[in-house]
């Protein structure tokens, strides 16, 4: 769609109120259908029988005595998905995690499911199903895995981006290089160079609601999926193609979803709940527990960055470069890349150079969680810079001033940017009153920007006007957290109506073409303006229409406030929807809007935070005791959802900055598959979360929105562990930063300065 | 085994195993999905009810043990086509986003206020560490229940609670 009318001059009416989303009522009644909440008739349950070891060859799986208990009425192995060769490498190695083919690769990787007609009997099956197991020495830590010593996961796995391709099989799926300049120069003009190492710790997205699908697989080839997911068109897809069905027999309708934050943008049980029910014959549930959403749905990287930068007496950042290594679990992925990509993605660098190195461990298979692989990247990045204006007594805000990205930047990944928010956040910052408020014994300030692309892609929306002139919008891009809201108003600002005479749905995958899943921030962004298009295909036909009622020429007719016009001095008395679309059967039949997009133009997206944290000296104990986010958000549709989407990310990087964390035993299991031992921040660990939205037009979009979802998780790691630095005096350089950790860090500080 | 409890004010018997929780009997043989899992240990409060006015994960209570008391849930919080006012509170300001950790915290929120009508921030944000919530924050979900607080403040504290309870008594009818 691209360029549009200049949107600064319009004097919005919908867009930027704050009513009540169109899910609400559902929502707190209990109404809501989530994954878990749906059944078929004659329904089966199914249960997945997972590896106890962390690596391990299967030589055998004898299910001859679970498929004898009765009630059993399927048993399903990798063998039953036989359309494996025909798959592309990346379908098999989803459908390799689904169900483990020969080895398995970490402790929960799937190698057995059953569906029987109770949870009795299908947990009765799960023991009688006898696994034999070739175990190898196992590798979890992402340095120990590329070690030269380090037992490797695949033997087919030649480092990928590496001239020539290496003869030797390692761990390392891929590299990947960005920046441009010549570093080694930049870092001979430096006054001060630092070089140091951070590590963080994997943590999971950690949605409330488990994974939970039903199948229901016809011997015909047709089929029924209900899902909890981030893309139900991208899981027909995927699913369709592993169960070797055409891809348009099978239906899948997204639940509810209670929460994803990249987490469910991929698959994980849907392809055995179908092959269950395929072999039965019979609708079959699938829902995870809590232990195997832990222990088996992907969690995000873990991380060992290797970081120089370097900077001028006065405040000039000359150069950049970071070594970036990122779990991706059993098989490649573009974590690393993604890393690689949003490090110095902040500032305008004249040379920087950043590798990333994809690191096969056995862990759970690596996925998206919120603004993936950049919170790492930025917790490095952003640490060295309060460093490094400390170093040359520089104030931190001013040093990131002085060195932000702006319009016209070439990036450190590449582009050259737009109009783009670093600038004003970070100005936004400085002024805030959070910078001058003061601090009380053991606390401290930090603070730290961040950065995420933002996406766009294919969309496809249908609007359909009522015989009573309310409007239906259904869209193909799941709702996680009010986009329906957003979407009704974007379509009641554009037809000129009312919020209340728009409904926005989601329809399942018979309803509308192709779209891509709700991840990178892109399902309002994209869906409104798929919407918006669809909105003035509607309106280019009730002009037509009104035309035709008024019997005058089509460009006689114009559109304003939700009516059709007749243009100069008429009698014709303006027409509202309702007026129209109650003459439709005879001016043309339904009238209705499509779109089918590729939503180029995401513009992307730069925060700024503040908090106040407190350590306790004692324990180790770290609170945050103020927090405050800024961050562009384009033109904020709803503002209410906007500042839900900066706390909820904010929270989630707290909680990853101070506690949670994949603990891995010597045995290479996974010790915390619990909320208990797993903990997320509740309630009582967190302040308020003050909000600034600053709105910074996009320019690729009608209305100027750019994706709010994500950015938000990305400085809080670095700004909490800058506040513990001028807590403290103490630099941490490994994320959680756990009691026994600062503790640790304060022990050695004191050791170091006894000496 | 054959249980017969009141829930939500009427009375329900429905068959369950010895060993079902009352989380998955009120899921799976009385229909009550509002009532969520997340965690079957109670850790979240997803499944959070009140069982004999107590709050409770109803993923560490048996069915069986229902037997004869009186099951509060979500489903049972409006009266008729009239919201709660947590309800609306929830609603006015968007204290929700996914929206499935929501049922536990407006029974948890609920559970408070029936016995603390005027509470501090800090008594609502440990009255409600039971109940985790990955979308918000925490931020607008405090709020709301501030503010139902604020509106059922204008009555002294004593006859707003007798008020509260018998307004649920009959919503639950």
């Amino acid at each position: 769609m691209g360029k549009d009318t200049p949107f600064t001059e319009r004097a919005f009416k919908s867009v930027g109120t704050r009513p009540v989303r169109p899910d609400g009522v559902d929502k707190v009644t209990g109404r809501a259908r989530y994954g878990a909440d749906f059944n078929m008739p004659g329904q089966l349950v199914g249960l997945i029988l997972r590896s106890p070891h962390a690596h391990a060859t299967i030589k055998k799986i004898d299910t001859s005595k679970a498929e004898q208990l009765p009630g059993v009425k399927a048993v399903v192995t990798a063998k039953d998905f036989k359309n494996f060769k025909n798959l592309d490498a990346e379908l098999q190695e989803i459908l390799d995690n689904s169900m483990a083919r020969k080895k398995a690769y970490y402790d929960g990787h799937a190698v057995a499911a059953v569906a029987a007609i109770d949870a009795k009997s299908a947990r009765a099956a799960l023991k009688l199903i006898e696994v034999e197991y070739s175990v190898h020495k196992h590798v979890t830590d992402v340095d120990a895995a590329v070690q030269p010593k380090a037992p490797v996961l695949r033997r087919d796995c030649f480092t990928k981006g590496v001239e020539p391709t290496p003869t030797k099989p390692s761990n390392i799926a891929s590299r990947s290089q960005f920046g441009h300049g010549d570093v080694d120069a930049g870092f001979a003009k430096a006054d001060v160079v630092i070089e140091r190492n951070f590590r963080t710790g994997q943590s999971h997205q950690g949605y409330i609601e488990p994974h939970a699908c039903v199948a229901s697989i016809s011997p015909d080839g047709s089929g029924e999926l209900w899902v909890c997911t981030q893309g139900h068109f991208v899981f027909r897809q995927q699913c369709a193609m592993m169960l070797d069905m055409d891809v348009s027999k099978l239906r899948v309708t997204s639940s509810e979803i209670g929460g994803g934050f990249g987490g469910k943008t991929h698959i994980w049980l849907e392809p055995v709940a179908m092959a269950l029910s395929r072999k039965a014959n019979r609708p079959v549930k699938l829902v995870m527990s809590r232990e195997e959403v832990f222990r088996a749905s992907g969690p995000t990287s873990a991380t060992s960055i290797d970081i120089k930068i370097g900077v001028t007496n006065d405040g000039i950042i000359t150069a950049g470069e970071a070594e970036m290594r990122y779990t991706s679990g059993p098989y490649g992925g573009s974590w690393a890349m993604l890393g690689a990509m949003t490090a110095f993605a902040c500032y305008e660098l004249e040379n920087v150079k950043t590798v990333g190195l994809e690191v096969l461990v056995n862990r759970p298979k690596t996925t998206a969680y919120r603004a993936p692989s950049a919170p790492m990247a930025a917790f490095a990045v952003e640490s060295m810079i309060d460093e490094l204006a400390a170093k040359i007594g520089m104030d931190a805000v001013d040093l990131r001033i002085k060195n932000a990205a702006k319009e016209g930047t070439q990036s450190s990944y590449g582009p050259v940017y737009g109009p783009i928010g670093i600038g004003p956040t970070l100005e936004a910052a400085k002024n805030h009153p959070h910078m001058r408020a003061k601090l009380g014994e053991n606390q401290g300030r930090g603070m730290a920007c961040g950065f995420w692309f933002n996406f766009g892609g294919q969309s496809c929306t249908d609007l359909n006007i009522g015989i009573d002139g309310t409007v239906t919008l259904t869209v193909g891009t799941i709702d996680v957290g009010g986009a329906r809201a957003s979407l009704s108003l974007v379509v009641a600002e554009e037809l000129g109506i009312d919020y209340e005479d728009v409904k926005t749905v989601i329809g399942d995958t018979g309803s509308l073409g192709y779209n891509e899943m709700t991840d990178g921030s892109r399902g309002t962004f994209a869906s409104s303006m798929s919407a918006i298009q669809s909105c003035r295909m509607a309106i280019a036909d009730m002009r037509e229409r009104a035309a035709k009622m008024w019997e005058i020429d089509v460009d006689e007719v114009y559109w304003e406030d939700g009516h059709a016009h007749a243009r100069g001095d008429t009698n014709h008395a303006p027409l509202s929807i309702a007026d129209i679309a109650a003459k439709a059967a005879r001016t043309g039949g339904p009238i209705a809007g499509h779109a089918q997009i590729v939503a180029d133009g995401a513009g992307v997206s730069f925060a700024t935070h503040i908090c106040d944290i407190e350590v306790d000296k004692e324990t180790g104990s770290t609170r945050v005791v103020r927090y405050t986010v800024i961050q562009d958000a384009g033109k904020a549709v709803h503002p209410t959802y906007v500042e839900g989407q900066f706390q909820g990310g904010a929270a989630q990087g707290i909680g990853w900055a101070l506690n949670e964390e994949y603990i891995y035993g010597e045995d290479g299991r996974l010790q915390n598959p619990g909320f208990l031992d797993y903990r997320i921040p509740v309630c009582s660990d967190l302040p308020m979360i003050d909000t600034q939205i600053l709105e910074i037009p996009n320019p690729n979009h009608p209305y100027g929105i750019r994706g709010v979802g994500e950015t938000s998780i990305v400085p809080p790691l670095a700004a909490i562990g800058n506040a513990v630095s001028n807590a403290t005096n103490v630099r941490m350089t490994q994320v959680p930063m756990s009691p026994p950790r600062i503790l640790a860090a304060l022990d050695a500080q004191e050791a170091e300065e006894q000496q | 085994m054959l249980v017969s409890s009141t829930i939500n004010g009427d009375q329900i018997e429905f068959a369950c195993e010895a060993d079902e929780t009352l989380l998955d009997a009120l899921r799976d043989r009385v229909g009550l999905t509002g009532v969520k899992e997340g965690c079957g240990t109670g850790d979240c409060g997803a499944c959070s009810i009140m069982l004999d006015g107590a709050l409770v994960c109803s993923c560490l209570v048996l069915g069986a043990e229902a037997e004869g008391r009186k099951v509060e849930t979500v489903e049972g919080m409006s009266d008729g086509d009239q919201l709660h006012p947590l309800q609306e509170n929830f609603l006015k300001h968007a204290a929700l986003q996914c929206g499935i950790c929501t049922p536990g915290f407006l029974i948890a929120a609920k559970a408070l206020l029936d016995n603390n009508p005027d509470p501090t921030e800090t008594e609502i944000r440990y009255a409600l560490a039971g109940n985790l919530c990955r979308c918000t924050g925490y931020d607008k979900i405090v709020r709301a229940v501030q503010a139902t607080a604020k509106s059922m403040k204008p009555k002294a504290a004593k006859p707003a609670k007798k008020a509260a309870a018998k307004k649920t008594a009959k919503g639950a009818k």
